[in-house]
């Protein structure tokens, strides 16, 4: 009964940790104390779950796996949730970055705690959901519905700009999403169903491909975001809370990525074809220009924010390599960027927490009063250059290895990006971390409590381990990823047979 | 067919117009005092009005095809009389806090649901216009029923005067169409325009008939009374036009151009693109700028019309099934959202200025919350009811390869979704102001709750309403 309906309870349980807390009694007070710890227990037992899927997944086979199937909205339409190696591992993530979320908000959030603490818990249910859909409408649920929470988290908890960067964040992804709608109802009128295992086996005519790549690749370029459609993710990043930048960058960014992998490439596969160099010189661009504007920033969170458009730009050039490499690259480095940004973030708010400041030059030579904190941002820094030996390095190393076999420029351009996140990553720990503490206001300032040891200490482990030992992630991907491109292959030998016949009937006549 | 079984097809009708003709003389007998069991007895009328139409449940014509009963008018006719009972329960507490109760109230929205059932069922141009013009003359007295506001005389007087031009359009429209089919029965009139060699005449006709039912729906370029009755009307009767006259409106439009006209459908739907595609556009830019509750739901209204009527454009089962779907969720959030309205009182006082629920999360969250699920589903954001309807008529227009009016739609959806999320702003982000009166209506609390609910929960169980819309809409195509 449980292990045939995991990935709904999985998916779901959070909404009822965030009734119990609507529903709590007493005073503000109790109810923030409730609400913290029904929280904190609610995204545990998910952790936990997640953990049990890890364990009980068979890395052996490319089928969906924990299927469950439920009609819902009629004819082609139902509920249908599953997973396979390559959202599996998602799942973990989310569940994983959750309680550490919830931790770090402990003592930051000190107003309307319950109603910060519902969002988290819908916002977790709807992001798990995102993976584990196995229906086109499904999908589309939650991928749009995620931004409800995070328009209130940003909006309410936010910084200074924090209205103006909810409006923009949400109509941004909006206006990309609404156009995935339409493909998917155009897809729906041509199979007959919007069930994505039926549609990875169905072949759409070469022309609509097109117009329906275009239109999922709206919704996950935006998503990702890929330049040139970042603009609002620094916005974004800067004014959420702590936590909520934390999500952004370690899950909600993830999305893009993973709706490329699910639809776009294996559904679409003459279109990705022909749409390759387009995203090479996008993912290039996004790597370089991006990069370099992270090097002048001053403002920590937004240097952060431009980096990981730069790290997504590895990612989007991995997948669309369509080598083994390259999006097992991909996948990894989605997943290593999901802890090290995510801790990056954690490690601005321990400092913001303290002195309610991001900018650059209000700090300087930290590591005389915080060496511990000083140890933790220098793991996660390294991390985030792709240092060998860190989580970083393989998910970068295998997408560019990936890259140098389809086209060695493309692998050239992107390696100079590992030496400009290298210049930015290195400039800002210098200048927050080394250095004389000559600031009068850092004169009294204290290392990380011991909360703050236990939200950080995990994400070094996961870090290093990540970079040392990364087997059980490929156990989990590597069959998936083989299936993907061998039926991508396989479908872009469909499409492109009437064309090749043409061209030899032409020879020969 | 003899009188006595055209009469028991219109049993509901007749049940209703005798019923209020004796609460009418109940009212006259006892005065305004008698206004809350009026009403209460006008809730219960339509009620056993809706029981009638649920149960016989067999399609039929009476006096010579002029009426129709079949699924499709038994799905407006429920969606009518449960929009009418409502609004009818947020009238009387309403005008209960005012102390302004009138027994008239309910009685004229009574005979308006009357002519609104008689325009659903109508299948011939002479029974529609009756009960058209039933429905519309209750309705611009009801538009002034504050007689000494100057603002609701102004609406019915504004709601008169284009009403009528709008009915006068109409009924040149149906006069062609008769001088040129010599029929006013819709069947007959496919079935002349079917042989072939439809004659321009009655394609002027056709523009004339849609021209006065795109008045009557509020669809861009005859939206000008909107705002302005909208906002002017009393708030109860504000919430029946948007949601019982809406619907009855719709099933008129549908039924009065699917019916008579499917050999020139190609005609028609490039009006009804075009028509479609501007309210949209409208709808989601005029918006942006009012601070008028009332007037901003308005201007919302007619964005919604150009989603509904996208639909229609497609002109298929499928369309048709997606805007009834869609009639179903706009009556049932615009209750809500009327409801909300209706409960935002300070010191007894209505506060209509949407800048007042500035922080009304912190004051009554849940009030804030109710209206947030409210707004976000009439603004088409998963997971809540309206992305339901809005995959519906899409999916339909999508069908029809009407891409690049959803296209145009869609993204003007985005568009108007930032006035949705502009409510959301005030009351989630903004510093408070001081909370609204808890005194208001149990009713009108109980509408604002349930309809709230349904926008949450309807995610889970959309089957059954869709189902049945599918099957009314099948009603249209024989």
């Amino acid at each position: 009964m449980i292990a045939s309906h995991i990935l709904s309870i999985v998916t779901f349980l959070p909404l009822l940790g965030a009734a119990a807390i609507m529903f709590a009694p007493g005073g503000e007070a109790s109810v923030a104390r409730t609400a913290r710890w029904v929280a904190l227990v609610t995204t545990l037992i998910e952790f936990a779950i997640s953990i049990f899927i890890w364990l009980k997944f068979d890395g052996s086979i490319a089928a969906f796996q924990f299927v469950e199937r439920a009609d819902w909205l009629g004819p082609g339409i139902g509920y249908h949730m599953g997973v396979d190696g390559i959202s599996m591992l998602f799942i973990v993530l989310t569940a994983g970055l959750m309680p550490i979320c919830i931790l770090a908000s402990w003592e930051s959030i000190d107003t309307r705690v319950a109603e910060y603490m519902i969002a988290f818990l819908v916002l977790e249910a709807l992001m798990i959901g995102v993976f584990c859909a196995l229906d086109l409408i499904l999908f589309y649920l939650f991928f749009e519905g995620g931004l409800i929470p995070m328009f209130l988290i940003i909006g309410v908890w936010g910084g200074k700009r924090r209205v103006y960067a909810s409006f923009k964040f949400f109509l941004y992804t909006l206006l990309g999403s609404v156009l995935m709608l339409l493909a998917i109802l155009a897809m729906y009128n041509v199979s007959g169903t919007t069930d994505i295992v039926t549609l990875l086996h169905y072949h759409f005519a070469p022309t609509m491909q097109v117009w329906l790549w275009l239109a999922f690749f709206a919704s996950f370029a935006v998503k990702m975001p890929m330049w040139p459609v970042h603009t609002w993710l620094p916005d974004a990043h800067v004014e959420a809370p702590t936590a909520g930048s934390v999500i952004l960058a370690a899950i909600l960014l993830k999305m893009g990525g993973y709706g490329f992998l699910r639809f776009s490439l294996p559904m679409f596969a003459s279109a990705s074809a022909t749409f390759t160099p387009f995203v090479f010189v996008l993912s290039i661009v996004a790597i370089i220009y991006t990069s370099l504007v992270a090097l002048a920033q001053e403002d920590i969170k937004k240097l952060i924010a431009y980096s990981s458009v730069a790290h997504m730009g590895f990612v989007t050039m991995g997948i669309f390599t369509l080598t083994h490499q390259g999006v097992e690259g991909g996948i990894f480095q989605m997943l290593s960027h999901g802890v090290v940004s995510g801790a990056l973030f954690l490690c601005v708010g321990v400092i913001y927490d303290r002195m309610h400041t991001r900018e650059i030059s209000a700090y300087g030579g930290l590591v005389n009063r915080m060496p511990i904190y000083a140890a933790c941002f220098m793991v996660f820094t390294l991390a985030n250059v792709g240092l060998p030996g860190t989580g970083g390095f393989v998910g970068e190393f295998l997408t560019m290895l990936g890259a140098f076999a389809v086209n060695t420029w493309v692998a050239i351009f992107a390696a100079t990006g590992v030496i400009l996140s290298a210049a930015y990553a290195l400039y800002v720990y210098r200048r927050v971390i080394f250095g004389e503490l000559v600031k009068p206001a850092l004169q009294t300032i204290s290392d990380l409590s011991l909360r703050e040891v236990a939200i950080l200490a995990p994400l070094v482990v996961v870090t290093v381990l990540m970079g040392l030992y990364p087997k059980p992630v490929f156990d989990v991907t590597s069959v998936s990823v083989a299936n993907l491109i061998t039926e991508y292959q396989a479908a872009l030998a469909v499409d492109q047979a009437p064309r090749l016949a043409a061209r030899t009937q032409g020879v020969v006549k | 067919m003899n009188l006595h079984a055209d009469l028991l097809v219109l049993l509901p009708e007749l049940l209703v117009a005798a019923g209020t003709m004796a609460l009418l003389l109940g009212g006259v007998i006892a005065g305004d005092r008698a206004t809350a069991i009026v009403s209460w007895l006008s809730v219960l009328l339509l009620a056993t009005a809706g029981f009638i139409v649920l149960t016989h449940a067999d399609s039929r014509s009476a006096f010579h095809g002029a009426f129709v009963v079949d699924g499709f008018s038994r799905f407006a006719k429920l969606l009518i009389l449960v929009g009418s009972a409502l609004c009818i329960l947020i009238a009387k507490e309403f005008y209960a806090i005012d102390r302004a109760s009138r027994f008239e109230l309910p009685i004229l929205m009574l005979l308006a649901t009357l002519g609104m059932m008689l325009m659903v069922s109508a299948s011939s141009f002479i029974a529609l216009y009756m009960g058209l013009e039933l429905q519309s003359l209750a309705l611009y007295v009801l538009a002034s029923f504050n007689r000494d506001s100057l603002r609701s005389t102004e609406a019915g007087l504004k709601y008169f005067v284009l009403g009528g031009l709008s009915s006068g359009m109409l009924l040149y429209g149906i006069s062609l169409i008769y001088g040129f089919t010599g029929t006013t029965e819709f069947a007959a009139i496919a079935k002349v325009a079917g042989a072939g060699g439809i004659h321009i005449g009655v394609i002027f006709g056709l523009v004339f008939l849609i021209a006065g039912l795109a008045f009557k729906v509020g669809a861009v370029p005859f939206h000008m009374w909107t705002p302005d009755v909208y906002e002017g009307s009393p708030t109860p009767i504000t919430a029946f036009f948007v949601t019982a006259a809406k619907v009855a409106a719709f099933a008129l439009f549908i039924r009065a151009v699917i019916s008579p006209f499917p050999a020139v459908a190609h005609q028609w739907q490039q009006i009804i693109i075009v028509v479609s595609v501007l309210s949209t556009l409208l709808g989601a830019v005029a918006a942006i700028g009012q601070t008028n509750f009332k007037r901003l739901l308005a201007y919302s209204s007619i964005g919604h019309v150009g989603y509904a009527l996208l639909g229609l454009a497609a002109g298929t089962q499928a369309g048709i099934q997606g805007m009834l779907v869609y009639l179903a969720y706009y009556l049932v959030t615009n209750l809500g959202m009327f409801a909300c309205i209706a409960a935002m009182r300070r010191d007894g006082e209505s506060v209509e200025d949407i800048r007042q629920l500035a922080g009304l999360s912190r004051t009554q969250p849940h009030f804030a919350l109710a209206l947030a699920a409210l707004t976000l589903s009439l603004a088409g954001l998963p997971p809540l009811a309206g992305i339901f309807a809005k995959v519906y008529v899409f999916g339909a227009a999508m069908q029809a390869h009407l891409y690049i009016p959803a296209i145009i739609n869609i993204v003007a959806s985005v568009a108007g979704a930032f006035y949705y999320l502009r409510i959301l702003q005030i009351m989630y982000f903004d510093d408070p102001v001081r909370g609204f009166d808890h005194s208001t209506g149990r009713a009108t609390n109980v509408i604002m709750w349930g309809t709230s609910a349904i926008s949450i929960f309807f995610v889970f169980v959309p089957a059954p309403l869709i189902a049945i819309a599918g099957t009314a809409a099948h009603a249209l195509f024989p």
